[in-house]
C-alpha cells in the first residue's frame, strides 16, 4: 500500500522562512489554492518520514524471508495492511481528540473510548448469549458493535463535554474515571458470565498485534477510509476549533454539531483499531506529539498526515523488531506503551524547563 | 442595535445576572463597570452566546443570537475574552486570518487578504506578522487578538476586561485603538473595564452593574459622579475634572 | 441539613464507626459455608471456619480499606491536589512492578521481603511523580493526576513487557485486582503493618497539614518540609505495597473515600483522618459483602466491585458538583 497522502501534498517551490520574525510574507494560507503548502522544515520532515516509511516497509517485507517468498509475502502484506489501518485510525482519532479537548496529553484511550468498545462488545454477548452470537456473521457482529459504540460514545461524551461550560478539569477527570468504570463493568460481566460464553468472548474480542483479526481487514479499511474522508472535510473547522471553544463559537462555528461529528468519527476509528488489535494506550500519544514537534504548526492537514506517517512507521518497524530481534517474545502493544510512555515523560521534563 | 431582554443566569442558588434589560447602541464606545461578581462578564458572555442563558433573549439587529445559525451571528458580533489564550502554535498573521472564517470558511478570498492586511496595519502589527503568538509580549498579543476581531469585520465588538495584565503604556494604547475603531470605522465597542477612569475618558456611555442588575446607565457625566460610583462600589469617591476629563479618586 | 460543620465533624467518626461494626458482623457470617452462631461452642468446624477464614478476612478488609483511604488522604494533602491518590500517582503500578521484580529474581523470598521491595519501588515511583510535578511549572490541576495516571501506565507497560516474557501476565493481573477470597489465617497479617502505619499518620497529621500548605508555610512554622514529604509519601508507599502484596490493588479507593469525606467535613487533616479510615473500611466491607452474595455461592472480587460502584459514585459526585470543580 503506497502512502496515499503523498498525492495530496502540493510541494511549493518558493522557499519561505519558517519562523524568522521579519521574514518575507508567508503566503501559504492563500485560500485560492486548496493545496497543502508547506514550510521548508515541513517539507524536510515529510521527505524524511516518507523515506523512513519506505525503509520500514522493505525491512518488514524482506527480513529473514530465506527464499520462502510465496509464503512470507502474502502473509506479511496482510499484516502490513492491518498495521496501516490501525496506525491511521489511532493517529487520526488522537489528533482529532486533542483538538476536541484542547489538550495534548489525552488520547481517546486514556479517556475510556476503547474500554467502552470492549464493554459494548461484552454487554452484547452478555445479553444475547454466546450461542446466538456464534451464529452471527463476525462482520455483522463487528458492524453492530461499532454502531452501538458510536451511539454510546457520542451520547456519553457529548453529555460530558456538555456545552463546554463544565470546564476542562471536570471533563478530563470524568473521562478518566469513566474509563475505569467501563473496565470494571466489563470485568464484572466477565465474572458473572458462563465460562463458555467467556471463552467465546475472549477469542473474538481480544485481538492483539500477535493475533490480528484478519476477517475484519476489509471492512475495517473501508470504515477507516470513510472516517479519514470525513476528518479531512472537517479540517477547516478543526483549525478553528484549535483556537478554543469560545473563539470557535465567536467565529461562527456550530460547536455542538461539529463536536458531534468529530466524536462520531473518533468512536468509529477507535472501534476499528480496537476490533483489529485490541486496546493500545500510548501509541496515539506518542505519534501525535511527535508529529506536532516535527511540524510545528497548528494546521490539521499537516499534522494529520505527519501523525499518520509516524504511526505507520512506528507500528511496522516495531513489529519487525519484535519478530526478529525479540523473537516474538513480547507484544507490540507493550513495547509501544513503554516507548510512548517514556517519550511522554521526556516531553514533560522538556516543557518543564522552557 | 443589540437588544437584551430579561436576560438571566444563575449558578445553583446564586443569581449572577438578574433579568437585565438593555439596548446597546450600534456605534460608539460603551463600558460596563461594577465590582467583582456584579455579572458584567457573564452578561457579555451571554450576549455573545458563549454562555447559554437561563432565561431571556438577546438579539443583534433582529437576529436572535441563541437561535440563529452561529455563522450568521459571527458576521454581526465578535467577542474577545480575557482568559482565552490559545495553545495553538500559530503566527500573528494566521491568527488574524482566522478572523475571516465566518466569511470564507477556511478558503481566503482576495477580500479576505485585504481585510487581514488592513487589520494588521491598523493594529501596527506588520513587523510582527510572522511571529508565533506565544513569543509576543502581553500587549502585543492583545493587539493581535484585536486585529483578529477587526478582520472578522463585525459591527459589534465585545471585549471582556481587555486591559487585564497590561501596563499603563499598553492599556492606554489599546484604549486609543478602540476609540479610533469606533470613530473611524463606526463600530460599536462594548467592553468590561475595572478602571473607572479609563471608562470615563474613553466611553460614550457607561453602564454600571451591581449584584446582577444595571444600577446606573448614561454618559460619563451622569455615571462618573461621587454619588453614582459610591452607590455602585459601596465606597467613597471624589470625582475631579482634569483637562476636561472626569477623573475619580478613590485611594483614601 | 442545617447542622454546622463542626457538629457534623464531631459526630462523623461515631457514625462511621457505627456503620463499620454491623458490617463487620455481617462480613463474618456471610459466605459459602454456613456459620451457625449458636453452635459455635459445640461445633469445632464452625469455630475453625470462623477463626481461620472469616475473622481474618474481616480484619483484612477493615485494615486494607482504612489504610488505603488514609494513604489517599495524605497524598491528596501533600500533592495539594484532590485527585492524587495511590492509583493516580503511579504508586500502585510501581508497587506491582517491584513485586514482579522480586518474583522474577528471587521467587522464594519471604512475604516481608517482598513487601519491602514493593515498598521501595512504590516510594521510588511516587518520588519520580512528585519530582515531575514539582519540575513542571505548569501546575494545572488536571495535569497533575493525569501525569500520575500516565506515569502509572508506563510502569504497568514495563511490567507487562517483562511479565509477558516470563509468563507472569496472569499473576500481574491478580496483583492489580483486589480479592479477599484467598485470605485465611497466616496470610493477611502483614496488613496489620499497614494499619499501624496508618495510625502513625494520625500522630504526624499536623506535619502533613503544614507540608500541604507549601514549603514556605511549613518552614515558616518550623516544620521540616522535606522530612514531612518523605514521611508522608513513605506511609502511602508502605500501605500500598502491603495491600498490593497481600490482597491486590483496590482501584480508586484512596481517591473516592477522601474526596467524599472532605466534601462533607472540610479539609482539616487531623480531624477527618479517623472518619476517612472508618469510611474506607465501611466501603470495602460493603463491596466485599456484595461480591460474596451477588452470585452466591461464587464470588466477585472486591476490586471489580469497588471499581464499578466507586467510579460510579465518583462520577455522580463530580457531575453533581460540577461547578465547584469546574471553578478550580
Amino acid at each position: 500500500m503506497p502512502p496515499r497522502e503523498e498525492h495530496t501534498i502540493v510541494l511549493e517551490t518558493e522557499a519561505e522562512p519558517a519562523s524568522e520574525p521579519d521574514g518575507a510574507r508567508q503566503d501559504y494560507a492563500g485560500g485560492e489554492r486548496s493545496g497543502f503548502a508547506l514550510t521548508p522544515r515541513q517539507k524536510r520532515v515529510f521527505v524524511t518520514l516518507a523515506l523512513l516509511l519506505a525503509a520500514s516497509l522493505v525491512l518488514f517485507l524482506t527480513w529473514d524471508v530465506n527464499g520462502h517468498w510465496d509464503f512470507a509475502l502474502p502473509r506479511r502484506s496482510e499484516q502490513i495492511v492491518a498495521l496501516v489501518i490501525v496506525g491511521l485510525a489511532v493517529s487520526t482519532s488522537t489528533v482529532v481528540f486533542h483538538t476536541l479537548t484542547a489538550n495534548r496529553i489525552l488520547t481517546p484511550s486514556i479517556m475510556g473510548f476503547d474500554a467502552l468498545y470492549v464493554l459494548v462488545a461484552t454487554a452484547l454477548v452478555f445479553m444475547v448469549g454466546s450461542a446466538t452470537v456464534a451464529q452471527i456473521d463476525p462482520l455483522v457482529m463487528f458492524g453492530l458493535n461499532t454502531a452501538l459504540m458510536m451511539g454510546c460514545a457520542t451520547a456519553i461524551y457529548q453529555w460530558i463535554l456538555g456545552s463546554g461550560e463544565r470546564g476542562l478539569y471536570t471533563l478530563i477527570l470524568v473521562g478518566v474515571v469513566a474509563g475505569t468504570f467501563f473496565t470494571s463493568l466489563t470485568n464484572f460481566m466477565f465474572r458473572t458470565m458462563d465460562p463458555n460464553e467467556f471463552d467465546s468472548l475472549m477469542t473474538t474480542l481480544f485481538a492483539s498485534f500477535n493475533a490480528i483479526d484478519t476477517t475484519l481487514l476489509w471492512i475495517g479499511g473501508g470504515l477507516l477510509l470513510a472516517g479519514v474522508v470525513v476528518v479531512f472535510r472537517l479540517v477547516p473547522r478543526l483549525d478553528v476549533l484549535g483556537l478554543g471553544r469560545e473563539r470557535a463559537i465567536t467565529l461562527g462555528l456550530d460547536y455542538r454539531k461539529t463536536v458531534t461529528w468529530l466524536l462520531l468519527v473518533v468512536a468509529l476509528l477507535v472501534s476499528v483499531s480496537t476490533a483489529l488489535v485490541g486496546p493500545i494506550t500510548f501509541l496515539g500519544l506518542l505519534v501525535a506529539n511527535l508529529a506536532y514537534q516535527l511540524t510545528q504548526t497548528h494546521r490539521h492537514s499537516v499534522n494529520l498526515v505527519a501523525a499518520g506517517l509516524v504511526s505507520i512507521i512506528a507500528l511496522v518497524a516495531g513489529q519487525a523488531v519484535l519478530e526478529h530481534v525479540l523473537d516474538h517474545n513480547g507484544t507490540l502493544g507493550s513495547i509501544i506503551n513503554v516507548v510512548g510512555g517514556l517519550y511522554f515523560i521526556g516531553l514533560l521534563l522538556k516543557e518543564a524547563r522552557s | 442595535m443589540i437588544t437584551i431582554d430579561a436576560l438571566t443566569k444563575a449558578y445553583d442558588e446564586t443569581v449572577v445576572v438578574d433579568h437585565v434589560n438593555l439596548q446597546l447602541p450600534d456605534s460608539g464606545v460603551t463600558s460596563l463597570i461594577g465590582p467583582n461578581g456584579a455579572g458584567k462578564s457573564t452578561l457579555l458572555s451571554m450576549v455573545s452566546r458563549i454562555l447559554g442563558a437561563d432565561a431571556g433573549s438577546v438579539s443583534v439587529e433582529g437576529v436572535d443570537v441563541f437561535k440563529a445559525p452561529s455563522k450568521q451571528v459571527a458576521r454581526k458580533l465578535s467577542i474577545l475574552r480575557q482568559d482565552a489564550h490559545t495553545t495553538a502554535r500559530i503566527t500573528v498573521r494566521e491568527l488574524v486570518e482566522f478572523g475571516r472564517y465566518p466569511h470564507s470558511h477556511g478558503r481566503l478570498t482576495a477580500d479576505c487578504h485585504a481585510a487581514v492586511a488592513e487589520a494588521l496595519t491598523y493594529c501596527d502589527l506588520e513587523d510582527l506578522a510572522e511571529r508565533p503568538i506565544h513569543q509576543l509580549s502581553g500587549g502585543q498579543r492583545q493587539r493581535a487578538y484585536v486585529a483578529m476581531v477587526l478582520a472578522q469585520d463585525t459591527r459589534y465588538v465585545l471585549l471582556d476586561e481587555p486591559l487585564n495584565n497590561l501596563d499603563m503604556v499598553h492599556a492606554t494604547g489599546l484604549m486609543q485603538l478602540l476609540r479610533r475603531l469606533a470613530d473611524e470605522k463606526g463600530k460599536s465597542i462594548v467592553l468590561v473595564l475595572h478602571d473607572v477612569n479609563y471608562a470615563s475618558v474613553y466611553s460614550d456611555r457607561i453602564i454600571a452593574m451591581r449584584n446582577g442588575a444595571v444600577v446606573h446607565d448614561g454618559p460619563p457625566e451622569a455615571v462618573i459622579t461621587d454619588h453614582a460610583l459610591g452607590d455602585v462600589y459601596g465606597m467613597e469617591f471624589s470625582v475631579h475634572t482634569l483637562g476636561g476629563d472626569r477623573i475619580a479618586a478613590y485611594f483614601r | 441539613m442545617k447542622l454546622s460543620r463542626s457538629t457534623v465533624a464531631a459526630v462523623a467518626p461515631w457514625v462511621a464507626a457505627a456503620a463499620v461494626l454491623p458490617l463487620a458482623v455481617v462480613s463474618v457470617f456471610v459466605g459459602a459455608a454456613n456459620v451457625d452462631f449458636g453452635a459455635l461452642w459445640s461445633d469445632e468446624q464452625s469455630r475453625q471456619l470462623l477463626l481461620q477464614s472469616r475473622l481474618p478476612r474481616t480484619f483484612a478488609i477493615i485494615l486494607a480499606g482504612a489504610a488505603l483511604a488514609v494513604a489517599g488522604l495524605i497524598m491528596q494533602h501533600l500533592a495539594r491536589n484532590r485527585f492524587v491518590a495511590p492509583s493516580t500517582a503511579g504508586t500502585v503500578d510501581a508497587a506491582a512492578l517491584g513485586l514482579l521484580t522480586v518474583t522474577i529474581l528471587t521467587p522464594g523470598m519471604a512475604v516481608m521481603g517482598k513487601v519491602l521491595v514493593a515498598c521501595v519501588f512504590a516510594l521510588a515511583g511516587t518520588a519520580l511523580f512528585v519530582m515531575l510535578i514539582q519540575r513542571v511549572q505548569f501546575k494545572d490541576v488536571i495535569f497533575v493526576p493525569l501525569v500520575g495516571i500516565v506515569l502509572g501506565g508506563v510502569y504497568a507497560a514495563i511490567g507487562q513487557f517483562f511479565a509477558y516474557r516470563t509468563n507472569l501476565t496472569q499473576t500481574m493481573s491478580v496483583w492489580m485486582n483486589g480479592d479477599f477470597s484467598g485470605i485465611i489465617q497466616g496470610r493477611y497479617e502483614t496488613l496489620w503493618l499497614a494499619g499501624g502505619v496508618a495510625l502513625l499518620a494520625y500522630l504526624f497529621a499536623n506535619w502533613f497539614t503544614a507540608a500541604g500548605m507549601g514549603k514556605d508555610f511549613a518552614t515558616n512554622i518550623g516544620v521540616n518540609f522535606k522530612w514531612a514529604m518523605a514521611g508522608g509519601l513513605s506511609i502511602a508507599a508502605m500501605v500500598t505495597a502491603v495491600v498490593v502484596t497481600t490482597v491486590g490493588a483496590i482501584p480508586f479507593l484512596g481517591l473516592i473515600v477522601p474526596n467524599i469525606v472532605t466534601m462533607i467535613l472540610g479539609d482539616n487533616l487531623r480531624r477527618i483522618l479517623p472518619t476517612t479510615a472508618l469510611a474506607g473500611a465501611a466501603l470495602v466491607l460493603v463491596c466485599d459483602i456484595v461480591g460474596r452474595v451477588l452470585i452466591f455461592p461464587y464470588e466477585i472480587a472486591v476490586g471489580v466491585i469497588v471499581g464499578t460502584i466507586g467510579s460510579a459514585i465518583f462520577l455522580a459526585l463530580i457531575l453533581r458538583k460540577s461547578n465547584r470543580y469546574a471553578a478550580a
